[in-house]
């Protein structure tokens, strides 16, 4: 008694509000990703199509988000780009998943490798994630391929760093121990025990990469150094409305919702999964 | 005590000397040859193995390598390719704006996340902390490039309330200055605040149950006190930990605003660095900001004497 | 702060409340509410503290006793909340309030002046990041307008009074300095720097080896003795009972089933909960048959019923071997069953 009178149980309301929030996450993202996957279908008008008379025209009916300085329908760009930011993130987070696992499993197995993974891990942490994304893209050459490696590399320490201290845990649980003692290989251990433990952390910190990483790529392609300013993607369609500010401000309005939209849904996932799967991680952040 | 503090010095510089082991790995993978890069299409090979020798390129790596922690060791980031100037001379040339759109940023983001995110924590699940809770997911959410151009159109072009870019030349009174500092340091600010509210909170959360609170509430004391006294100075030792952080990371967000609001900073600096493969100035930045953040860091640790006597211990 | 405490007329609570009782809880109620359920963690708890006494508290965990005694200081976290009762106190001039529904500014003049309390957890109870000192002399500082000199004069008496040795040294250090027995005198010389007429202690030794626990009660008994004060004392432990209490109360399930004077209650329980609980506690020479053999200990059978859902008629019917069909319909009330003894059950007559 003395515990729930010091500690009060969450409320159930909060609770259900939580799942909803996981459920409104989930749909919004979905709805994008819909909305990027049949953008030729959806797309009243061809990304690329230019129509000079019809410049910087404001919203209306016949251009939902209106047009550019090109007379290109910003509406039709936008979804189109969403195709890359999605794809970018997504990629860039699979490859954050697989340096990281690895990396993490292997520290938290092998004390040698540790010191020298943990090591790097740390000083990594240490570049602000942009930045290090810049460098990173600057030293292999500005590309699509490379903002996605650069972005896998950029985010990989944060999955390593919970892999690691979720593996140091696992390795000295008794089931582990027991297999370990009755000769089961270590890799099969690796496999079977502690990957199938590390799916819910590696999940909701997954989505959390993924809204990052598409944060990250917009800023990148914002800047000018990420994927080529012809290429329509939020950062760089907001890039294009910059010398427009005050001009023809839904040039750069709604590109930036749509990020703010993803980002948001995804964190929403992010957070909505952390309660749903691990409901003692809810209190870190 | 002492202990603890060579402890952090020594992870400290560890930390450091890997940061510059990898500087020199990221510089080095760049594909093609970086004397023919700089020197244009136009280069004769004599000019570019003049250039490769200069720059020492035509050593081998382990010399190189040896070679650059030598120049580090002297406080020589190298010679900038374009400007014509040392590294470290362009670099301090450019710190003022973002020293002070940091120090902006972080002063908006705390005064915003400290206040709410213990309010927040203190009325849990009232509708109150959950637009808190919402807030915050939203302002992580923005891209801090967008927020300042919306911010340039409606406080800039709009109401003509702020310059909408620029630092006001090298000859304009700080006043001056410091004006074209507000919009981007409130975009930066608001944008950060997030974190810090989201870890105001949760750690708000773990102390307010904790039982000296109960002992300070069973005192007689009133709840201003319990809650700012007791509980927020238990609390402090992880939120400074993520200010410390947000301070290292607006180093980076500087980089984007700085471009959007044509702030002539260190983070400007890189962007053109890159477009222009500069590399000793990407190399010098990455290396100054990655120390601003392994300092900042220590100061933290540091910091943690003051604040808690068991460290003291 | 005194101005706020007395009431400019008698209060008309004062003929409620015999003169020599302090605290008196009456049919008190807290419940946890979380969205429409309710957990009836006290579920009308009546007790009486006399003036300069003990009243020991027993029952197991989460019989709501220590609910009972936050909601005393009312001190509950969300979302506890008193549903209703009194809890008629009597203040050093001679005023009686109701502490169930007295406005919060004027709660917090009694806490720690009035009432103080010291907690189960000795390591954590203390704020681990100001000295012994300062925690004390912030609680004098509070309710009386003394300097900081003669706060800290006052602080090292009471570690003195508490046998703390060194007591100057002590008031500059951390809590993370000292022991867990010597960090339960820090409470305890904090609880009484501002001479409260009432302490509650909780578990107060619980957290603490067998031989510090004993050190910790003696020194309790002795200041009761010289300080006078009275003492609502929780614990789950009958053997501390025996050592430190006048009288007491036995909860069960958020009620109290039997109050009665400390002897009487050893020598011959009213209540069946009360005699499984004495029939736990091993006893070398009860517990052997006539040829020596050891006896097993006999354990209650069945669990404490859930908060959430209690039975509705006497919520110790489910485990209780006299009970009869009339206990599950309906709930007895707390009767006299003796002189200054006091049990909810009807078949009391019977033990």
């Amino acid at each position: 008694m003395a515990a729930v009178s010091i500690t009060p149980a969450p409320r159930i309301t909060t609770l259900i509000l939580q799942r909803k929030t996981l459920a409104i996450g989930l749909a919004v993202i979905l709805a994008i990703a819909l909305l990027a996957l049949f953008a030729p279908l959806i797309a009243p008008y061809a990304p690329n199509k230019l129509s000079i008379v019809n410049r910087l025209k404001p919203p209306s009916a016949t251009w939902l988000f209106g047009t550019d300085e090109f007379g290109r329908d910003i509406f039709s760009r936008t979804i189109y780009a969403g195709r890359l930011s999605l794809t970018v993130g997504a990629a860039a987070t699979a490859l954050a998943g697989v340096i990281g696992i690895t990396l993490g499993i292997v520290a938290g197995f092998f004390r040698r490798a540790d010191t020298v993974i943990a090591r790097i891990v740390d000083a990594m942490m240490a570049f602000p994630d942009i930045l290090l994304a810049i460098a990173l893209v600057a030293a292999l050459g500005p590309s699509l391929a490379t903002v996605i490696v650069a972005l896998g590399i950029v985010y990989a320490p944060r999955l390593a760093r919970i892999v690691r201290a979720s593996t140091l845990v696992i390795r000295e649980l008794p089931y582990v121990e027991a297999a370990r003692a009755l000769g089961v290989p270590t890799w099969r251990i690796m496999t079977r025990h502690v990957l199938r433990n590390l799916v819910s952390p590696i999940l909701v910190q997954a989505t959390f990469i993924f809204a990052y990483a598409m944060l990250a790529e917009a800023s990148l392609s914002f800047l000018g150094v990420g994927v080529s300013p012809e290429i329509p993607t939020w950062g760089t369609m907001i890039a294009a409305g910059r010398q427009y500010v005050g001009q023809a401000d839904w040039m750069t309005i709604f590109p930036g919702v749509a990020i703010i939209l993803s980002v948001l849904s995804l964190q929403l996932v992010g957070d909505g999964l952390r309660d749903l799967l691990d409901p003692r991680l809810r209190k870190d952040l | 005590m002492t202990r603890y503090i060579l402890q952090r010095l020594l992870g400290m510089l560890a930390v450091m000397f890997t940061v510059v082991t990898i500087v020199f790995i990221i510089v080095r993978i760049a594909p093609g040859d970086p004397a023919a890069v700089m020197l244009g299409p136009d280069a004769t090979p004599a000019d570019i193995a003049a250039l490769r020798a200069r720059l020492g390129l035509d050593r081998p790596l382990a010399v190189q390598y040896l070679f650059f922690l030598g120049q580090l060791a002297r406080g020589d980031l190298g010679q900038s390719i374009f400007l014509d100037m040392p590294v470290t001379q362009a670099l301090a040339e450019r710190a003022e704006p973002t020293f002070f759109l940091t120090l902006f940023s972080i002063l908006i983001a705390s005064a915003i996340a400290l206040p709410v995110g213990i309010l927040s924590a203190y009325k849990r699940g009232t509708l109150f902390d959950q637009a808190v809770t919402t807030f915050a997911m939203f302002a992580a959410s923005i891209p801090s490039f967008w927020l300042g151009l919306v911010l340039i159109q409606v406080f800039a072009v709009r109401l003509g309330w702020f310059p909408v870019a620029g630092y006001g030349g090298p000859d304009a009174p700080f006043l001056t200055r410091l004006s074209h500092l507000v919009l981007p340091a409130v975009a930066l600010g608001i944008v950060s605040s997030a974190l810090i509210t989201r870890f105001t909170r949760a750690s708000m959360l773990d102390v307010l149950n904790d039982d000296y609170v109960r002992t300070a509430r069973s005192k007689g004391m009133g709840e201003f006190r319990v809650v700012m006294k007791h509980a927020f100075k238990n609390a402090l030792i992880p939120v400074l930990t993520v200010i410390g952080l947000t301070a290292a990371l607006l180093v980076s967000g500087a980089v984007v605003t700085e471009t959007v609001f044509s702030l002539p900073g260190i983070g400007n600096l890189v962007v053109s660095a890159v477009l222009r493969r500069d590399y000793p100035v990407i190399q010098g930045a990455l290396l100054v900001i990655a120390a601003i953040y392994v300092l900042i860091n220590f100061g933290i640790d540091m910091l943690y004497i003051l604040i808690d006597p068991r460290v003291r211990y | 702060m005194a101005a706020v405490l007395s009431a400019p007329s008698p209060s008309p609570l004062a003929e409620t409340l015999p003169e020599d009782v302090v605290l008196r809880a009456d049919d008190l109620h807290t419940h946890f509410i979380v969205g429409e359920r309710a957990a009836k963690s006290v579920d009308g708890v009546t007790l009486t503290v006399r003036r300069g006494q003990t009243l020991a508290v027993v029952g197991e965990s989460g019989s709501g006793k220590s609910v009972t005694s936050l909601s005393i200081m009312r001190l509950l976290a969300y979302p506890g909340r008193i549903v209703s009762g009194r809890i008629l106190y009597r203040l050093r001039d001679g005023t009686v309030v109701d502490l169930a529904s007295l406005p919060e500014k004027r709660m917090r003049a009694i806490r720690g002046k009035e009432i103080a309390m010291i907690f189960q957890e000795p390591m954590t109870s203390l704020n681990p990041l100001f000295t012994v000192g300062d925690q004390i002399m912030e609680m004098i500082r509070l309710h009386e307008p003394v300097s900081r000199q003669e706060a800290r004069q006052r602080a090292r008496r009471m570690l003195e009074l508490v046998e703390i040795p060194a007591a100057e040294k002590r008031l500059d250090q951390y809590p993370h300095e000292m022991s867990g027995g010597m960090r339960q005198r820090v409470m305890i010389a904090l609880a009484l720097s501002c001479n409260p007429a009432l302490l509650i202690a909780d578990e107060p030794t619980t957290a603490l080896d067998v031989t510090i626990q004993a050190q910790i009660l003696d020194l309790m008994r002795r200041l009761q003795r010289d300080i006078g004060m009275s003492i609502l004392f929780i614990t789950h432990n009958l053997g501390v009972v025996a050592e430190i209490a006048h009288e007491v109360a036995v909860m069960y399930a958020g009620r109290v089933v039997e109050q009665a004077p400390v002897g009487a209650l050893f020598a011959r329980p009213r209540h069946p909960y009360t005699k499984g609980l004495l029939a736990c506690i091993p006893n070398p020479e009860r517990d052997r048959t006539a040829d020596g053999k050891r006896l097993m200990l006999k354990p209650i059978p069945g669990n404490v019923p859930s908060v959430l859902a209690l039975p509705p008629g006497c919520t110790y019917a489910p485990r209780c071997p006299l009970a009869e069909p009339r206990c599950e319909r309906e709930a007895p009330g707390l009767v006299p069953a003796g002189p200054g003894h006091l049990s909810r059950c009807f078949r009391h007559e019977l033990l």
